[in-house]
């Protein structure tokens, strides 16, 4: 899109409030919690939806009709489960330590929530640019571990004990092929900021997406992203057949909700990284500009440029939505790994892997910069 | 009166100080050392954000990335590992014990007081790089930096084969305490067998 851009809602919303009659730096402050505010309502909204779209695929999967007098098609019926939850009793355990027990799932949902911060839906259409982008996102997760460690030791459980670290075995092996992953597209769009690597991509429609160019990475983050989501075939932490149901075992109500929403959440949110440094974010795969010239139409125009801000948007719902039911359908297909071979497969096979995919990616970039990035 | 920007950065830097002072003093003092580790995570998020605040984004991101998510999930990763509920017997002379790193402590802080009184600094400091701060660290790295930068590496390196080491005892063929010939394939096989033999009658 063209640096004109005459969408910028924060000056028109300001400039509405001046001329109600409050000073600029109230109206300012107005501002400031909206762009939070409707992104905390998209994830959870994408986690209803979610949720849904995985009741009735794992039904489909197992020739069950699912979900279905709760709205048409079943569609409220996550909105009953999150009732369910909300009137649930909060039980604390009596020998468990009241206070961890209560910080282990904000701990987790928190930084999951706050990474939402660098997804974009557009050339301008996310909360903030920030320079470190999606860096920041791999630091954030990083987090998660912490409050899961919390939880599965305050619980005085011993499955949640366990489960707690299985999960932090977990999270810490597969970040590292993660960071790997990224780092070697990082690398060719010369920018950790998250637009950066989208416009990068942007050049030739789906030609040019990452995945052709980093077919190895992308299988690597897709792999890693499971694995930090735990999802089957890496929900070890959480294992229904050995751990009960690990960290969560002790948890109730509205703390056991937090974690339901943080996993889904974090789902999703993996989905639109996906999204973003493989399948080309935003885009459309044939250009908007190409689209434009067949229909002799300016790129500035602004019918155009609310066109192009939908379709950006609804393209990268979509890329996300096609991710989360591929998670869906892998969920019933692939048997759970053992804790030792998830660790093997971690540390000695996509360790290695992502090491050569970076120095390959490295070499590639020297010797073809016009297609890896100068 | 000061602008909203001032004010909220005078309010973070209040909170995000007292979280830095009250955590540090919480890890030394508890006696807890579960708590004390899980406030050693809130001291790092702390600094972390004092990081943000003079704008250096990336060193920001990267602290939380290797303290908290590294660093502190190890050490949460090995007390749990270890929690081993044994009564302590009290070590002779506490009292004269806490009196002595007490006053060693307060002797290291005079000394940072006066180092920090003492010094002439340069206020402002140096323009903040923002965005930019990638780039520099980068170049610095592979410049005049380099040889620091591979040394860390090489250490990092031995320290990881002096780890696997210590954790594969299963290499040496007697056992370092009593010289006696150990099993190979597992150590602790004589003393704890892991399923009782059945006796026929």
């Amino acid at each position: 899109m063209a640096p004109a851009l005459n969408l910028d809602l924060e000056s028109g919303f300001t400039s509405l409030l001046e001329a109600a009659g409050l000073s600029s730096g109230v109206s300012h402050l107005l501002w400031l919690p909206l762009p939070m505010l409707l992104v905390l309502v998209a994830a959870v909204v994408g986690v209803l939806v979610t949720v849904w779209l995985e009741r009735k695929i794992s039904a489909a999967a197992q020739q069950r009709i699912g979900p279905e007098y709760a709205g048409a098609l079943g569609i409220l019926q996550p909105m009953a489960d999150g009732l369910k939850l909300l009137f649930k009793e909060d039980i604390i355990p009596a020998r468990a330590d009241g206070l961890l027990f209560s910080l282990g799932p904000v701990l987790v949902v928190v930084p999951v929530i706050l990474s939402w911060l660098i997804v974009p839906f557009g050339q301008h259409l996310l909360i903030s640019n920030v320079g470190v982008g999606i860096f920041l996102w791999i630091a954030l997760s990083s987090i998660q571990p912490i409050g899961l460690l919390m939880s599965g030791y305050s619980s005085n459980n011993k499955y949640s004990l366990l489960g707690g670290l299985r999960a932090a075995a977990q999270s810490i092996s597969y970040e590292i092929p993660l960071a790997l992953a990224v780092l070697a597209v990082v690398m060719m769009s010369n920018s950790l900021s998250t637009v950066d690597i989208v416009d990068q991509q942007s050049a030739a429609g789906i030609l040019s997406w990452n995945i052709w160019r980093q077919p190895v990475g992308f299988l690597i983050f897709w792999i890693c992203a499971l694995a930090e989501c735990e999802r089957l075939p890496f929900d070890l932490p959480e294992a229904e057949e050995e751990l009960v149901a690990g960290y969560q075992t002790e948890y109730s109500g509205m703390k056991f909700a937090l974690f339901y929403l943080g996993s889904y959440i974090n789902l999703v949110l993996s989905a639109l990284l996906v999204t973003v440094l493989y399948l080309g974010g935003w885009g459309f795969p044939i250009p908007v500009e190409t689209l434009a010239g067949w229909f002799g139409l300016s790129v500035d125009a602004p019918v155009l440029q609310v066109f192009t801000g939908a379709l950006g948007i609804v393209m990268t719902v979509l890329k996300a939505y096609l991710l989360v039911f591929i998670a869906i359908l892998l969920r019933w297909t692939v048997p759970r790994v053992r804790i030792d071979q998830l660790l093997d497969f971690g540390w000695k096979f996509l360790l290695p892997l992502a090491l050569v995919n970076l120095l390959a990616t490295a070499a590639l970039k020297l010797l073809f910069p016009a297609f890896f990035g100068g | 009166m000061p602008s909203l920007a001032e004010l909220t950065q005078l309010i973070v830097f209040a909170l995000l100080a007292t979280g830095v002072v009250v955590g540090s003093l919480g890890v030394v003092l508890l006696p807890n050392v579960v708590y004390a580790a899980f406030l050693l995570g809130g001291v790092f998020l702390s600094v972390a954000g004092l990081y943000l605040m003079l704008n250096a984004s990336f060193i920001a991101a990267a602290q939380v990335l290797v303290y908290v998510g590294a660093v502190n999930v190890l050490i949460l990763f090995s007390i749990m590992l270890v929690n081993k509920k044994e009564a302590m017997a009290a070590s002779p002379g506490v009292g004269l014990r806490r009196l002595l790193s007490s006053g060693v402590c307060a002797g290291l802080l005079w000394l940072l007081l006066r180092v920090a009184y003492t010094t002439p600094w340069a206020t402002p400091g140096p323009e903040p790089r923002g965005d930019d701060a990638v780039i520099r660290l980068g170049e610095h790295f592979f410049s005049d930096y380099l040889l620091p930068f591979e040394l860390a590496s090489v250490l990092l390196l031995m320290a990881m084969i002096g780890a696997i080491v210590l954790a594969r005892r299963d290499v040496f063929n007697t056992d370092v305490g009593t010289g006696e010939a150990v099993d190979q394939a597992l150590i602790e096989k004589e003393r704890t067998p892991l399923l009782l033999e059945k006796t026929r009658p």
